[in-house]
């Protein structure tokens, strides 16, 4: 690799693990290989066995928690919220970006889990459709879906709820015409979109 | 998606030096041996690498390069949008809807919510076309390296009506038509650090010219900021983008208006056209055609014809000419 000797010399001293999860505002770039080897510090002691070949260890605050994980460059933060840390209610539909099936939070704004890769996360926080409960008590937005009983298949509602729990948060009481547009990315292929929009309503006035 | 190594860039001279290739060339059939791409968002270079068009060897992230995602503003001096800023951050931003309502209203039309919150002004512009046939893996197309122009024969709807050779596919940015009517400028570093302004009609390339790509960015060169002139006393814009339904959908056909007025009399004016051509187009004939005269019904319905003179349309997008025609009327009616 003829980035190893300019990147291992400028990171110096932070450590792989801290160095990875400031990589978002440090001041030397981060490289990570194909092959799986981080390339942060020349003389490392850490446990270089934990980096298995094509992953590397990245930490991610989910829902409130730091999560640790062994991922890929290539893993979405879709698969790697589904299938690294199990948490299977952020859906994937279309994997293209087009549905928004799979909208999760970070740093509070809907964003397309699809399409973005967890090594790129960084230090934002990510809020799924599992962190938005609170203390066993669900969010208005849930509890009017389940009210107006907005979900048919329920591919699409993780996405929605999300969604329109985002609007809630920015507006406090939307028309439905804000209902609609923000939801416009939304796809719901059983049609319960009236539902959807007269659910987020009278969540509005719970939220 | 292919195994590819992640280099999240500090400062763009780091990302420059990391990246050889264009996501373009990746697409090629000699296509180069261990590309190096940059990467906004991603929204356009995850999509082409999930259909397994492009796989470079590495993919460097500029998110985190300082300075790249700001908007300043300063009446006498315009506009300047960083290429990292993001669609919602243009549709969000007060100054930019009270001074270039067209680029507002592109910007806030564009594609989904997420997608506006994720997707850059820069990513935007560079995006390839979304040509069904040149977005499947399986067909290999005129733009890809073959002889074959799938659309001519098979199901081109979507597709051009004007200013094509063989390719008859349309450009997806809908921000990139709003910017043409506002004479807006591309700032590129390039691989030496120097700064070039190009006219961002200048920025886009014909496939007649070069079917390969289909704007002059070279490797390592990487688009800082767009800036839009100071807006004129008397100047008023507007965009209307057309798509078969009224959420999420790629436009049909589009236009911005940029018009400098005496009263209601049209003292100049550009007229942009999206979805039109491989390229967006500035329509000299509508702009002849309506400069000098006060903007009424007919007139600007006659400037709605006088643009679609050149119209060629395909054996599936007639319906395209009126539709175009309707809102170029509306637009122009919409300024005064």
């Amino acid at each position: 690799m003829k980035n190893k000797k300019s990147k291992t010399e400028k990171t110096g001293n932070i450590s792989r693990r801290g160095f990875l999860k400031g990589a978002g505002i440090a001041a030397a770039g981060t490289v990570i290989v194909g092959s799986g080897i981080l390339i942060s510090k020349p003389h490392s002691h850490e446990k270089d066995e934990k980096f298995v070949p094509g992953t590397i260890s990245i930490n991610m605050k989910v829902n409130g928690k730091i999560r640790e994980m062994n991922i890929e460059p290539r893993t979405t933060l879709a698969d790697a919220l589904r299938s690294e840390l199990h948490l299977t209610g952020t859906k994937v539909g279309c994997n293209r970006g087009a549905c928004s099936a799979c909208t999760v939070w970070i740093d509070g704004i809907p964003t397309l889990s699809c399409m973005t890769l967890a090594v790129e996360v960084g230090d934002r926080e990510v809020t799924t459709i599992e962190g938005l409960a609170k203390d066993d008590r669900l969010h208005p937005v849930q509890e009017a879906f389940i009210e107006h009983d907005a979900t048919q298949c329920g591919f699409c509602t993780p996405g929605m709820i999300m969604t329109a729990a985002h609007l809630l948060a920015r507006n406090p009481s939307p028309t439905e015409d804000d209902v609609k547009k923000a939801t416009s990315g939304n796809f719901c292929r059983c049609g319960t979109h009236p539902k959807v929009f007269a659910a987020t309503l009278d969540a509005a006035h719970k939220a | 998606m292919n195994k590819f190594s992640w280099y999240d860039a500090a400062s763009i001279e780091e990302a420059q030096k990391e990246v050889n290739a264009t996501v373009s060339q990746t697409i090629q059939p000699d296509s180069p041996e261990n590309a190096a791409v940059f990467k906004a968002s991603g929204i356009d270079l995850l999509d082409l690498m999930k259909e397994g068009l492009s796989g470079p060897a590495k993919v460097v992230g500029i998110r985190n390069i300082p300075g790249l995602d700001e908007i300043s503003f300063d009446p006498e001096k315009g506009l300047r949008v960083g290429a990292m800023v993001t669609l919602s951050q243009i549709s969000g931003d007060d100054r930019i809807k009270a001074n270039y309502l067209a680029l507002h209203q592109a910007a806030s039309r564009a594609a989904t919510p997420q997608i506006r919150n994720m997707a850059t002004l820069g990513g935007n512009l560079a995006q390839r076309t979304h040509c069904w046939y040149f977005r499947s893996k399986e067909l290999v197309c005129f733009r890809k390296g073959s002889s074959t122009c799938f659309a001519h024969v098979g199901e081109n709807e979507n597709h051009a009506i004007m200013s094509y050779g063989y390719c008859v596919s349309i450009h997806s940015s809908s921000l990139a038509t709003a910017l043409m009517a506002f004479d807006s400028i591309v700032e590129i570093k390039d691989k030496d650090g120097k700064i070039r302004l190009v006219p961002i009609k200048n920025f886009f390339v014909l496939p007649t010219v070069d079917r390969t790509r289909e704007n002059i960015l070279e490797p390592g060169e990487l688009m800082t900021a767009v800036i839009l002139p100071a807006p004129k006393r008397n100047t008023v814009s507007y965009y209307i983008k057309m798509g078969s339904r009224k959420s999420q959908d790629w436009p049909m056909a589009e236009v911005a208006v940029v018009a400098e007025l005496s009263g209601n009399v049209c003292k100049s004016v550009n007229v942009a056209l999206g979805a039109a051509a491989p390229v967006p187009l500035i329509s000299k004939l509508a702009n002849d055609s309506i400069t000098g005269k006060t903007i009424t019904e007919a007139t600007a319905a006659e400037a709605g014809r006088a643009a679609m003179q050149i119209a060629l349309p395909l054996s599936e997008n007639g319906y395209k000419i009126p539709v175009f025609q309707t809102i170029i009327k509306r637009a122009l009616l919409a300024v005064v």
